[in-house]
């Protein structure tokens, strides 16, 4: 990782994760976790139920907060800063679950993603930029958010994240609970997206589908990171294969 | 026409108990705890009144603006001292908070007012408007307290379904952690909604106490029981239903006083207000909440 000093400013961590422990009370969640992501990366984490993902995230959007290590996010440290605030900076998380607000409207969900961002003109281009991603929602824009089916949801929830016009883009498990055409359709999104020059650090029990697309990936396993590479790589290792991938 | 009087009564009265119970609602619905001490800044709020109108002789549509203005900062104040630092502790800690609160400002108020009650003059005179020849006599507070009401409802409901933060706080009231994940400042919001909620407290005072002109220290416990009931009656974290219940449990409570007995009419009050939940558990437009998994 110290090869960075060399190259150029494209290839300055955006996120910079140092040896951060994260602990729920006397449980501890996170023991000692580092890595980066670069501008334009797709960086995914994956690892089984309970591996410290979702933490790992919560802790980035400073919903947790590390008892030790540091967290950094465009060469600025993230440390003891309320939630809200992070987004401002352009942090952006899609929570597992997808967690829309059930009894507003697909609309209104999404003006509530560009809560951080006043101008009224920068927003309706965005808002029209999330309908031609996801063309659903625009058909459904005066819809009860809760009424939708499950991979509308999904959309959702990343709509809404990018209207805050995020740098980072963060997804908790996004094919969570949908049927495999569904992953496949927001998959093929997430690397739509990436195409577009978004960077994105996504955390996935799918791993399969995780790696495919990823630049890099980070295999988390009781808090710790036990092995690290490019998506390909981690993709052809048969310890991986044999753990994460069904043999 | 003694029906109507009766109705139009119940209609003034509920609007207060709906002024009243918006508070409740709306704190519930966004800090999720029920706010025992509602009912107290009530009587705040008259008394700020009072002394701005009985004692300095200030113009009573200013002196309503001051109670709302200092009850507005007491909410804030209340909610920042009291149960902010409880924001994680369980929901019982919260309640008895509440309730120790509420103890709080009546005995502040017997110390700084003395129990002696006070005689309200009345915001807007004890004139009555007198139709049909004399047979129907509506008094300039009841059509006061009606149009307040209607109006404080259609401006709080622009303020939640059309601006951005209102729509914060319903974003708040659905779900928290995703509210902040959208830059929205929890707690600002919860201030936001304790100071709306206060400032309503202190108007529907000084109609409670324009109305009934007995002031006293205990004077907001009760209207802010009954408005709570009305709260969970129209179904609590429910706007429309704060509003709905509070106008019914007036009707239902001067009809009662009128046809079966005023001693009575809590009793009766009460034994509807079982009856609906019975029916509809989460009140007449309460949402059934079903458990996240």
């Amino acid at each position: 990782m110290s090869m960075s000093m060399s190259m150029s400013d494209n290839n300055q961590p955006i996120l910079k994760v140092e040896n951060i422990h994260v602990h729920y009370g006397s449980i501890h969640a996170i023991k000692g976790i580092s890595f980066e992501v670069k501008k334009g990366e797709i960086i995914s984490l994956i690892g089984a139920n309970g591996a410290g993902k979702s933490t790992t995230l919560n802790t980035i959007s400073c919903l947790l907060h590390p008892t030790s290590g540091s967290i950094s996010f465009l060469g600025e440290t993230l440390a003891k800063i309320q939630p809200h605030k992070v987004v401002e900076k352009g942090l952006a998380q899609v929570p597992e679950g997808r967690r829309v607000f059930a009894q507003m409207t697909v609309q209104e969900n999404l003006e509530m993603g560009a809560y951080t961002q006043t101008n009224a003109h920068d927003n309706a281009e965005e808002l029209e930029k999330v309908f031609a991603l996801f063309p659903r929602l625009q058909e459904r824009r005066k819809q009860i958010a809760g009424t939708l089916s499950g991979g509308e949801q999904q959309m959702l929830a990343m709509g809404r994240a990018l209207m805050s016009r995020p740098k980072l883009l963060m997804l908790d498990e996004p094919s969570m609970g949908l049927a495999p055409i569904l992953v496949e359709q927001i998959f093929d999104i997430i690397a739509d997206l990436h195409k577009t020059g978004a960077t994105i650090l996504l955390v996935e029990q799918n791993a399969q589908m995780a790696l495919s697309i990823a630049s890099r990936g980070y295999v988390l396993e009781t808090g710790r990171i036990v092995t690290t590479g490019t998506g390909q790589e981690l993709l052809s290792s048969p310890a991986i294969k044999k753990a994460y991938l069904g043999g | 026409m003694v029906f109507l009087n009766f109705f139009i009564s119940g209609i003034s009265l509920g609007s207060i108990y709906a002024i009243i119970a918006l508070g409740y609602t709306m704190v519930y619905g966004i800090a999720k705890m029920l706010n025992f001490a509602h009912g107290d800044v009530i009587m705040v709020g008259a008394y700020v009144c009072f002394y701005a109108i009985a004692r300095y002789n200030l113009p009573p549509v200013l002196g309503v603006l001051i109670a709302m203005l200092l009850c507005t900062f007491l909410g804030i104040i209340v909610e920042r001292l009291a149960y902010k630092p409880l924001r994680q502790a369980p929901s019982l800690a919260v309640l008895i908070t509440a309730i120790g609160v509420s103890y709080f400002l009546q005995n502040a108020a017997l110390l700084l007012w003395s129990s002696n009650p006070k005689v309200f003059p009345s915001i807007i005179g004890r004139g009555a408007y007198k139709l049909f020849d004399g047979a129907l006599s509506v008094s300039h507070v009841t059509v006061l307290t009606i149009v307040t009401c209607l109006v404080i409802m259609i401006v709080l409901s622009l303020f939640i379904n059309k601006t951005r933060l209102g729509k914060a706080m319903r974003a708040c009231s659905e779900d928290k952690s995703a509210a902040q994940l959208m830059g929205i400042n929890v707690n600002a919001t919860i201030s936001l909604t304790f100071a709306i909620g206060s400032g309503l407290a202190a108007v529907a005072g000084a109609l409670l106490c324009s109305a009934y002109p007995t002031l006293m220290p205990t004077t907001g416990s009760l209207p802010g029981i009954k408005a709570f009931t009305a709260a969970v009656f129209g179904g609590i974290g429910s706007i429309p239903g704060a509003f709905l219940g509070g106008l019914m449990l007036g009707v239902i409570e001067i009809f009662a006083k009128a046809y079966i007995s005023s001693q009575l009419s809590d009793a009766v009050v009460f034994a509807v207000l079982i009856i609906v939940l019975l029916v509809k558990p989460a009140g007449l437009l309460g949402k059934q909440v079903t458990e996240k998994v």
